[in-house]
């Protein structure tokens, strides 16, 4: 068993520790004179007096112990210069002169053919160097390539017919952004309209309009894929559970927009980008493809910091190839920002799925077999990595229960809406929420508590490593204990009790739990599912997720850290700091993390980027062996120095020292110096100069098989979720009143950072549940494109949650860590709709849980 | 084109600018201070959030022209030689931040408060910072760290 040790960190107890242990160090007059009025005059009106409370600044809070920062709630790194507002965000950096501005005129309605574009009136404002139209993004781009092979025309821009609201039909160049938005609506363009499919529904009805002529159907992608007897554990069953779910449209919507700067350069064919992109960098290639140049001709940039993504920001690269063409048209450097609007309306949405789910029990409660029928609903194209939502859980299709017989049936549908793409979570929400609510749909018709239920049927912590029907491999983990230990933390046996005699007194209070498996590391493999596997075996094999770092030293013992990991809050570079600073034994104010991405400068592999919960895994993986590499190539150096062997030298607190005898010792700093300045004297066998590069690839990720078992992940992860709330049954408000949530992700390498993943997701994850969802019109004209009307949840909105952590850690990632910063979007939809389907004693009820929608639930 | 005079962060500035000209573009690229950051562009999501004359304002709903004769201050004024600004280091001890780009505006609001009388209870803080929207924190470690500088 490969259980750990349970961890509750309660993140604001263990940091105001730390805060009462650093305490004030600088008095009043060390905060300087007058600095100016109002600022001042502010703090005295105050009662706090919090100039006392003014610490002296330190380069990087990490505290410089010897070794062991790993595991530790280190402080960021990255905070220093965010807080000053000193970060490079893509909208901050002017990385050309003579930079103009675009805007995208965008299609006002959701299906029509275009009949005519006049561009004359905005050819005349002032400024305006010119308009890219439909005609030039035909004849200068090609269509986007897709792992589905259906004669789909997707670009950058509509050509021809418009098929979602917001799609780009023309490009404004002008001087500045207000000229480009100015001339912008003096682009008039005709629309001969066409019948609108809005929805999955009425996209697969008879006599639907057809988005693509070409393909002749809306359905572009129908597997089914059968594992183990499904038919036959299907007529054993004792109960059949049959429901149908739908999770809908919806968007993580980061602060910050998506912005680009493109730059053309005709000598060479090339294009020069920088953008606020996340990977995968499988999608570079698909930029390249479009642009029709070599990938080696597109050299992307990512400024070192990121407003937030989530998953959103994959879908910058249309726009990459959008701003590029403009910039081959005109001959000049490019830059768009997007606005909200823009965002909202035509950049990214999760995928709506909608799930049939007949689940096969026995009558002690044993879930046999599940079938799923999932439809997933792409939008007006399949824009990559789609549809990889639809099999990002393939491994997982059972959850964290022991099924031996699965059935799916997977179908991509194109519907006159936005092309979805990654948002958090992608693929668990809309995986979980069916499966969850059918095991507490199910309980209920057992006569059997929902907890009890889920522990008859957990992968038991002895089957470690667990082989699914479905082909992942689970790689460690107790989901036992972390049963045991939320429902211990949610008082779970006194709420019950209580939720009865709340009831008695006319309260409606309802208990929701949710188990998740949650993966981390995507196998780029799983993706070809969608293919047969006679096409798959005509093609390259696809499979595995690596990741590339550099790690140089400088002759004053400096270290410099580059990787393609394109963080957007996430802390990489503090995690690759405790790394680093723990392998090398160097103090962490010397480590350099640099988070910008340059495809000409930085290693990377296809499988680059942020998504998947894949750093703590893979990049931090990743920095772990370069500066092994590193470390061996300074202990090399060092042996001679001290007479021993490299593999008696350890490195510890800036020196080189003879393990057992910490008195021999040579500083780092003079191995480095050596390094750069002695060559000649170095060793017999080592490299002049102290850089390398590694690249790891975790193990495990085979292409799917040719029965299309897949392990889809490299690791997986587990939390349980206890939910308790309160529907008040005047208004169907809903309250939480404890949020329970336990994490079993392998080693925690910065509990910090770990609980500041859990309490974002779990906000997704509860907007989702409660707020969030895009809404369209039978138009496809979206109701929800501002921030007026597309609700995210507010400091007022969200629960304190309790959490705790497990630490089974993985036997397949160096460090011992899997991903964390997904599963709570998994887990809390479903977590809440079961308590609030068991407050109001419902047998279905819709996420967002809106008091409307509940109100109509229950009057029904 | 209109003349205008401003005082940012204690620094005269002379400038002609639009007369449509937004303030968050007035701060942002004519004098460079990037700190401030545009967010929805329609007053929602408080990421550009500035004093003016001691109040919280969102700089994306103002026209540089309106703050003809002012006094704004933006995040790049909190910091001293001499370190942070309490607020900065409580948002840093509570994880308060990630990406790091609506910083700047709580940081602007909770500036605001601190200048208030007070203490500020929870939900007041809650209420407040409900102007803002952050989508990596949760806001746990917000609300924490601004309980401590400005809270009871």
């Amino acid at each position: 068993m490969r259980r750990g040790s349970v961890r509750s960190y309660g993140l604001h107890a263990s940091v105001k520790a730390r805060a009462r242990a650093s305490g004030p160090s600088a008095s009043v007059e060390d905060r300087g004179g007058d600095r100016g009025g109002t600022l001042g005059r502010w703090r005295r009106r105050g009662t706090v007096d919090y100039r006392r409370m003014m610490v002296t600044e330190r380069r990087a809070e990490a505290p410089t112990r010897p070794v062991g920062l790993l595991g530790q709630p280190v402080r960021r790194v990255e905070d220093a210069a965010l807080l000053r507002g000193e970060g490079w965000f893509i909208d901050d950096i002017d990385p050309l002169p003579n930079t103009y501005h675009a805007a995208i005129v965008r299609s006002s309605v959701a299906h029509a053919r275009l009949s005519g574009t006049d561009i004359s009136a905005a050819l005349e404002v002032d400024g305006v160097v010119g308009v890219l139209t439909s005609d030039d993004v035909a004849a200068l781009s090609q269509p986007f390539p897709s792992v589905l092979d259906v004669p789909v025309d997707y670009r950058p821009a509509a050509v021809d017919v418009v098929r979602y609201v917001g799609e780009p039909v023309a490009v404004v160049v002008a001087r500045d952004r207000y000229i480009a938005e100015d001339a912008a609506e003096r682009v008039t363009v005709d629309y001969e309209p066409l019948a609108v499919a809005a929805t999955v529904e009425s996209a697969l009805a008879p006599g639907a309009p057809v988005l693509h002529e070409a393909v002749g159907s809306n359905t572009l992608s129908d597997r089914h894929l059968r594992y183990g007897d499904p038919d036959g554990a299907f007529t054993r069953a004792d109960l059949v559970v049959r429901k149908s779910f739908r999770v809908p449209r919806s968007t993580c919507t980061p602060v910050e927009c998506f912005g680009v700067v493109c730059h053309w350069q005709k000598s060479t064919s090339s294009v020069v980008a920088w953008c606020n992109f996340q990977g995968p960098f499988t999608t570079h290639a698909v930029a390249a493809h479009a642009l029709g140049i070599p990938a080696s001709r597109l050299r992307l940039i990512t400024p070192p910091d990121s407003g937030g993504s989530f998953g959103t920001k994959s879908s910058v690269y249309p726009y990459v190839v959008l701003m590029a063409l403009a910039s081959r048209r005109f001959g000049v450097p490019v830059r768009w920002t997007e606005d909200r609007v823009e965002h909202l309306l035509a950049s990214s949405s999760a995928t709506e799925r909608v799930t049939e789910v007949e689940a096969a029990f026995s009558s002690e409660g044993r879930l046999l077999a599940l079938r799923l029928d999932m439809i997933d609903d792409v939008g007006a194209y399949v824009r990559a990595p789609e549809p990889a939502t639809l099999y990002r859980m393939h491994g997982c299709l059972a959850g964290a229960y022991d099924v031996a017989d699965v059935d799916a049936r997977a179908r991509v549908v194109v519907t006159n809406r936005c092309p979805t793409g990654l948002n958090r979570g992608f693929g668990g929400p809309q995986l979980y929420l069916p499966l969850e609510r059918t095991m507490a749909a199910a309980a209920g018709m057992l006569g059997m508590d929902p907890a009890e239920l889920a522990r008859r049927n957990l992968v038991p912590s002895s089957s470690m490593p667990y082989t699914t029907a479905t082909g992942a491999v689970y790689d460690s983990g107790d989901y036992e204990a972390c049963l045991d230990e939320a429902l211990r933390l949610a008082g779970y046996s006194d709420a019950r009790r209580d939720q009865g005699t709340a009831r008695a007194e006319g309260r409606r209070i309802g208990i929701g739990l949710a188990c998740v498996v949650e993966p981390s590391v995507s196998n780029m493999g799983y993706i070809t599912l969608s293919q047969t596997p006679e096409a798959r075996a005509q093609a390259l094999p696809k499979s595995g997720n690596a990741e590339g770092v550099t790690i140089a030293m400088g002759p004053h013992g400096g270290v410099t850290v580059r990787f393609t990991t394109t963080p957007q809050g996430q802390g990489h570079a503090t995690v690759a700091t405790q790394v680093v600073a723990d392998v090398l034994g160097v103090d962490p104010a010397l480590v350099d993390v640099r988070t910008d991405a340059d495809t000409a400068a930085n290693p990377w592999t296809v499988s680059s980027g942020n998504y998947s919960s894949r750093f703590a895994a893979i990049g931090a993986g990743a920095v772990h062996v370069a500066a092994g590499r590193l470390a061996e190539q300074l202990r090399a150096i060092a042996a001679p120095l001290l007479g021993v062997e490299a593999s008696a030298v350890e490195l510890v607190g800036g020196a080189a020292r003879v393990a057992g005898e910490p008195s021999r010792r040579v500083s780092i700093r003079r191995l480095a110096g050596a390094a750069h300045w002695d060559p000649a004297g170095l060793p017999p066998g080592v490299d002049a100069g102290l850089a390398t590069t590694a690249y790891l690839a975790l193990p495990g990720l085979d292409p799917p098989s040719a029965d299309d078992r897949i392990n889809s992940s490299a690791t997986y992860g587990f939390l349980v979720d206890v939910a308790v709330v309160e529907v008040d049954p005047e208004t169907f408000a809903v309250k939480i009143l404890r949020y329970v949530t336990v994490h079993d992700a392998g080693r925690i390498l910065n509990p910090l950072l770990a609980e500041g993943q859990v309490h974002g997701a779990l906000a997704q994850g509860l907007g989702a549940a409660l707020l969030e969802r895009h809404v369209y019109d039978d138009q496809g004209q979206l109701l929800t494109a501002s921030f007026l009307d597309y609700l995210v949840p507010t400091a007022t909105e969200l629960p304190e949650p309790v959490t705790a952590y497990f630490e089974s850690p993985s036997p397949v990632t160096p460090l011992g860590a899997k991903g964390l910063g997904e599963g709570n979007t998994m887990s809390a939809p479903a977590a809440i709709a079961n308590a609030v389907a068991d407050a109001l004693g419902l047998e279905d009820v819709e996420v967002p849980l809106t008091p409307g929608r509940l109100w109509s639930a229950s009057a029904s | 084109m209109r003349r205008i005079e401003v005082d940012v962060n204690g620094s005269r500035h002379v400038r002609h600018v639009d007369e449509r000209r937004l303030l968050s573009d007035f701060l942002r690229h004519d004098l460079g201070l990037r700190g401030t950051k545009v967010g929805c562009e329609h007053g929602v999501c408080g990421a550009c959030t500035v004093l003016l004359d001691g109040a919280a304002v969102r700089s994306c709903l103002l026209l540089a022209v309106q703050v003809d004769g002012c006094r704004v201050d933006t995040v790049e004024g909190l910091a001293g030689p001499e370190g942070l600004h309490p607020l900065q280091e409580a948002l840093h001890r509570h994880h308060g931040l990630q990406c790091g780009y609506c910083t700047a505006g709580i940081l602007m609001t909770a500036v605001e408060m601190a200048g208030e009388a007070g203490p500020h209870s929870v939900e007041e803080i809650k209420q407040r910072l409900s102007g803002h929207i952050c989508r990596c924190t949760g806001y746990a470690g917000i609300v924490a760290a601004l309980s401590e500088v400005v809270g009871s």
